[in-house]
């Protein structure tokens, strides 16, 4: 069992020192930005050209919607959002500190990206995740 | 290259059949569709079969095994929900290609209940409800969501979708559902991701479809052109690169592509089009739907859902066959049952739920990943 919390996603980024960050990878050729690992860019077809990129934790909300009815164990209702950074990269994952109703979610409302405990799910093996939610900007 | 023809089509009543078979399935639409043109399995030239569950599961072959195993070439076809279209296309293709001139498409599916998509995959934790929601009704929330955003569509107008959808069912007999559901009804379901209620979900069902498909000459010769219709287009895209399309898939690029080659390959405008199947596996699919097909400008969807001009009796009919809100979505199967659908009606034999005069309509799939497939058919002359 690992000593401190996995990453729940490949392109959520552990640093030994330092912060966490959401990992992308962009295309030198025609800038396009891919979230986790390219090899290839997949809008110009460039090979070779894909560099890492550290996207930024401050963006505005594209699109949601509020989830209901789920799976056993997942708890309902919350905000599954998508989310423009700033400066390139388009990520998913729950709107957190947000009344569940669409008359308090605006569209292209500031958020920004959070780091925390995966809510406490644990993998077979008994290790802790660390994941990312986005909350409103104050 | 000669023209190809849809000759026979038929579609079993959409249900829940647990006690057979993914072939059996497949086998009751095949010989409707090959009674329907008075034809033999013996008489057709190759099989193109499309099934998602048992994709990797020789469902063709074994769908022969129950109706005539005669030796002929057989293509299982898989991709996602645009695989029964997807098959009718390669159907189609073999006939355009003069390599055979009759040949038997068939789309089939057995589904279980519930929530589809969110299982993610990969190792560690689940996602779901985590990194948001991959289940299919919060996928395609956002994309009408999207639409909201973009042109301030309401949660009330997606619901309407359904209102329509459900009343249309109720003069299919083939339909899974015959039953009304009124505006506070819709609305008032349990939400499963907002703005879509349960009402607003297609239902997962158990059915199948099936078409044989014959060159100009071959339908001639058989004395089938009274009930033939011509394919005048047959198009499927795949997703083109946009810029949110890894955490937000994409419905609307492929169909907007695929709908300009289809209109292009039957030299025909959407004004042409005297009704339409398209794909509402969401009420929130659909109004998107309306735009990318062009049926009105970028923005008058919610209006065109307003003033009645999809439902029967208006100025272009959209899923008279109830769609998959109501008729049922048997994934596989669905592609070919929408070519059913308007085929029906361009025979004049669609009943309480004829469009008048109908002599062009269209047909439209997705699936998410993205495939879109488009036919435009055609009452023989």
């Amino acid at each position: 069992m690992s000593d401190k919390p996995l990453p729940a996603v490949p392109y959520l980024k552990i640093p030994d020192d330092g912060e966490p960050f959401i990992e992308g990878h962009r295309c030198s050729s025609c800038g396009a930005t891919f979230l986790g690992v390219r090899d290839n860019c997949s809008k110009c077809g460039a090979r070779d050209g894909m560099k890492p990129v550290r996207l930024s934790n401050q963006g505005e909300l594209y699109s949601y919607c509020i989830v209901h009815r789920s799976f056993p164990g997942i708890e309902v209702p919350y905000v599954s959002a998508i989310v423009d950074l700033d400066g390139g990269g388009t990520v998913k994952g729950n709107l957190i500190n947000v009344e569940p109703d669409p008359s308090k979610i605006d569209f292209g409302m500031p958020v920004e990206v959070v780091y925390d405990d995966a809510l406490g799910r644990k993998d077979s093996d008994g290790n802790s995740y660390l994941s990312y939610f986005f909350q409103p900007r104050t | 290259m000669t023209d190809a023809y849809v000759v026979g089509v038929d579609m079993i009543k959409f249900g829940r059949f647990p006690e057979k078979t993914v072939p059996q399935l497949g086998a009751e639409a095949a010989l409707l569709a090959l009674d329907d043109c008075g034809l033999k399995i013996q008489d057709m030239q190759a099989l193109y079969c499309g099934n998602l569950g048992q994709a990797s599961g020789m469902v063709g072959q074994r769908l022969l095994q129950e109706i005539g195993q005669t030796g002929i070439p057989v293509v299982n076809v898989s991709n996602a929900c645009a695989t029964g279209a997807t098959a009718f296309r390669e159907a189609w293709t073999s006939v355009k290609a003069e390599l055979y001139d009759l040949v038997l498409a068939v789309g089939v599916e057995q589904m279980g209940r519930g929530l589809l998509g969110g299982g993610g995959g990969g190792r560690g934790i689940s996602k779901e409800g985590l990194l948001g929601s991959g289940t299919m009704p919060s996928v395609f929330a956002e994309a009408g969501m999207e639409h909201s955003r973009n042109h301030g569509t309401t949660f009330e107008q997606f619901a309407k979708v359904s209102v329509k959808n459900h009343h249309h069912s109720t003069m299919n007999a083939k339909a899974m559902y015959q039953i009304e559901t009124p505006l506070d009804v819709v609305m008032n379901a349990e939400m499963i991701s907002y703005p879509n209620t349960k009402l607003m979900c297609s239902v997962n069902v158990d059915g199948s479809a099936a078409a044989v498909i014959a060159s100009e000459k071959k339908a001639r010769e058989l004395g089938l052109m009274d009930r033939a219709v011509k394919v005048r287009a047959s198009v499927l895209t795949s997703d083109p690169w946009q810029e949110r399309d890894l955490v937000m898939p994409d419905v609307n690029t492929c169909t907007r592509k695929a709908a300009a080659a289809a209109y292009d390959m039957a030299g025909l405008g959407p004004d042409d089009i005297d009704l339409i199947e398209l794909h509402d596996c969401f009420a929130t699919a659909e109004i998107l739907h309306y735009e990318n097909l062009g049926l009105c400008k970028d923005g008058d969807a919610g209006r065109l859902i307003d003033d009645g001009d999809v439902e029967l009796g208006g100025r272009i009919p959209v899923n008279v066959s109830g769609g998959l809100l109501s008729k049922g979505h048997p994934l596989g199967a669905t592609g070919i049952a929408n070519i059913y659908e308007v085929s029906t009606h361009l025979r004049g034999e669609a009943g309480k739920r004829q469009v008048d005069g109908a002599r062009i309509g269209l047909t439209h799939v997705i699936g998410l990943g993205s495939a879109c497939g488009i036919h435009i058919l055609e009452k023989a002359a």
